[in-house]
């Protein structure tokens, strides 16, 4: 495996649209919820435990080479939520487009044939990370960091939180990250011996109600 | 046929400190257009009772004969519904999740087969999860292609002024034998971090879930919406319908789920 690989798909840069996505920030801000660091902190802990670690799982079990079909079954399963099945599948075509470009391989162009509107973004993260030569537990990292990360930027924006307190919310949640991902490749593991139904399903009800919420704005900041 | 509405009252020890009893309904058609319930056994803390109904759903209520789950207890609900039947099946009162003298996981595990052409209610009150308890409840449907379900769920955290106890509840869904819904949710003491924080429930002390699975929703679901602040009708990828509710106290998320299901009937 390459490190360098693992930090070409980590970087926030990489063209696969996550910026227009707040996590489900932009819903728990307006509802005040989330109002600065501390909560903050809170709402990226409870996401990267829950759905976080059910994304993380099915990128590595992607990444052992799981059927990504059936994983792809698995994710909507565990997102009754259509607004965010929605996002999912968005930002999976865009990490498609991106990664077919970036890694050639002929499972990227398979999965892209047998979904064309996308399927779920950890399937294809995690099958990106196995065309790039990375280890199930990259793609682990890599899904449950951005799972953060992407939240704590969505809310220098939506509250002019300082940017360094931001960041600092992320390196407390350090270890909370290594859990979650050494967690979710043994699931993955599992799932590959057992099946999908051996993925996590760690679910958050305020992110589902407020992904719906959100949908139904007139006008919103970010796309989910 | 027989129809069973004795209790057997066997009540073996389990290899733990706990309690093991399982509770069976099996329901089908009875061949002039009502329910026939040809298995119906309760055993230790599980009872069920057969109790009347209007119209030709057979009727039966889980009744509490002991207290429990008490920590190292497993308790099984198997209930099917083979081809025909319509059954409806409430409980007497809310499951109390207590502390046993052994520190052990409780476990209470429901498993529902629905076969083509049958209906199976599920809709017991409400699970209150007491302070130092523990309890791990799995669900598990299993619908038919052609079968339909409703089935609701509502966990309390804590009684009133009490902190709540250690509770995880896996509620797996199946139609057609793909998945149609798979969820877990982990509270109280020791749960992953930020079980109580904005994103998962942010202090509110009760949630409920009511799924709707119906053939025809294979064709025509109604559209997602938000419930209020505190709830969401999310129609599945599958032939079926989650309603989340979570809210500061049960009669609240009880009256939403009420309502949510007379507008889906």
């Amino acid at each position: 495996m390459s490190r360098a690989a693992l930090l070409v798909l980590a970087d926030g840069r990489f063209p696969a649209g996550g910026h227009a996505h707040s996590g489900g920030a932009e819903a728990a801000v307006k509802a005040g919820r989330v109002t600065g660091a501390a909560s903050l902190e809170a709402f990226c802990r409870g996401r990267l435990h829950t759905s976080g670690l059910v994304a993380a799982a099915l990128a590595a079990a992607a990444a052992l080479g799981v059927d990504p079909a059936a994983l792809d079954e698995a994710a909507d399963a565990r997102t009754p939520s259509p607004a965010l099945r929605i996002a999912a599948r968005r930002l999976g075509r865009q990490m498609m487009r991106a990664a077919r470009a970036t890694w050639p391989h002929p499972e990227l162009d398979a999965l892209a044939r047998r979904f064309p509107k996308g399927a779920h973004q950890p399937v294809v993260l995690g099958l990106t990370a196995r065309a790039a030569g990375l280890a199930a537990e990259d793609a682990a990292y890599c899904s449950a960091y951005e799972g953060i990360s992407g939240p704590a930027t969505a809310t220098v924006r939506l509250l002019s939180l300082d940017p360094f307190d931001a960041t600092a919310v992320l390196a407390r949640l350090v270890p909370d990250l290594d859990r979650v991902a050494r967690e979710a490749v043994a699931a993955a593991r599992r799932a590959a011996e057992e099946g999908p139904e051996a993925l996590p399903a760690a679910s958050a009800p305020l992110l589902e109600i407020g992904a719906e919420a959100h949908a139904a704005w007139p006008v919103r900041l970010f796309a989910s | 046929m027989t129809v069973d509405l004795a209790p057997r009252g066997r009540t073996r020890p389990g290899s733990g400190a706990g309690l093991r009893a399982t509770a069976r309904a099996v329901a089908c058609a009875d061949g002039r257009g009502g329910t026939a319930l040809p298995v119906l056994d309760g055993e230790g803390p599980l009872a069920l009772r057969r109790t009347r109904s209007t119209g030709p759903a057979a009727r039966v209520t889980l009744v509490g004969a002991m207290s429990g789950p008490l920590g190292g207890d497993h308790l099984t609900v198997e209930v099917a519904a083979r081809e025909g039947a319509a059954l409806r099946i409430g409980s007497a009162a809310a499951t109390l999740a207590l502390p046993g003298q052994a520190r052990e996981t409780a476990r209470y595990d429901v498993r529902l087969t629905v076969a083509e052409g049958a209906e199976l209610h599920w809709l017991p009150e409400q699970l209150i999860s007491v302070c130092d308890s523990d309890l791990r409840v799995t669900t598990r449907a299993e619908v038919a292609a052609g079968g339909r379900l409703v089935l609701r769920e509502e966990q309390v955290l804590g009684r009133t002024g009490e902190a709540p106890g250690r509770l995880t509840s896996r509620l797996t869904v199946r139609y057609a034998q793909a998945p149609l819904l798979d969820q877990e949710l982990s509270c109280g003491p020791g749960a992953p971090g930020g079980w109580d924080g904005p994103a998962v429930l942010a202090g509110y002390g009760a949630l409920g879930q009511l799924i709707v699975v119906r053939p025809e929703f294979e064709r025509h679901k109604p559209q997602a919406a938000p419930l209020g602040e505190w709830g969401a009708l999310t129609p599945l990828a599958g032939p079926g319908v989650l309603v989340t509710v979570v809210a500061p106290d049960a009669l609240r998320v009880r009256r939403m789920l009420d309502e949510a299901l007379r507008d889906l009937t």
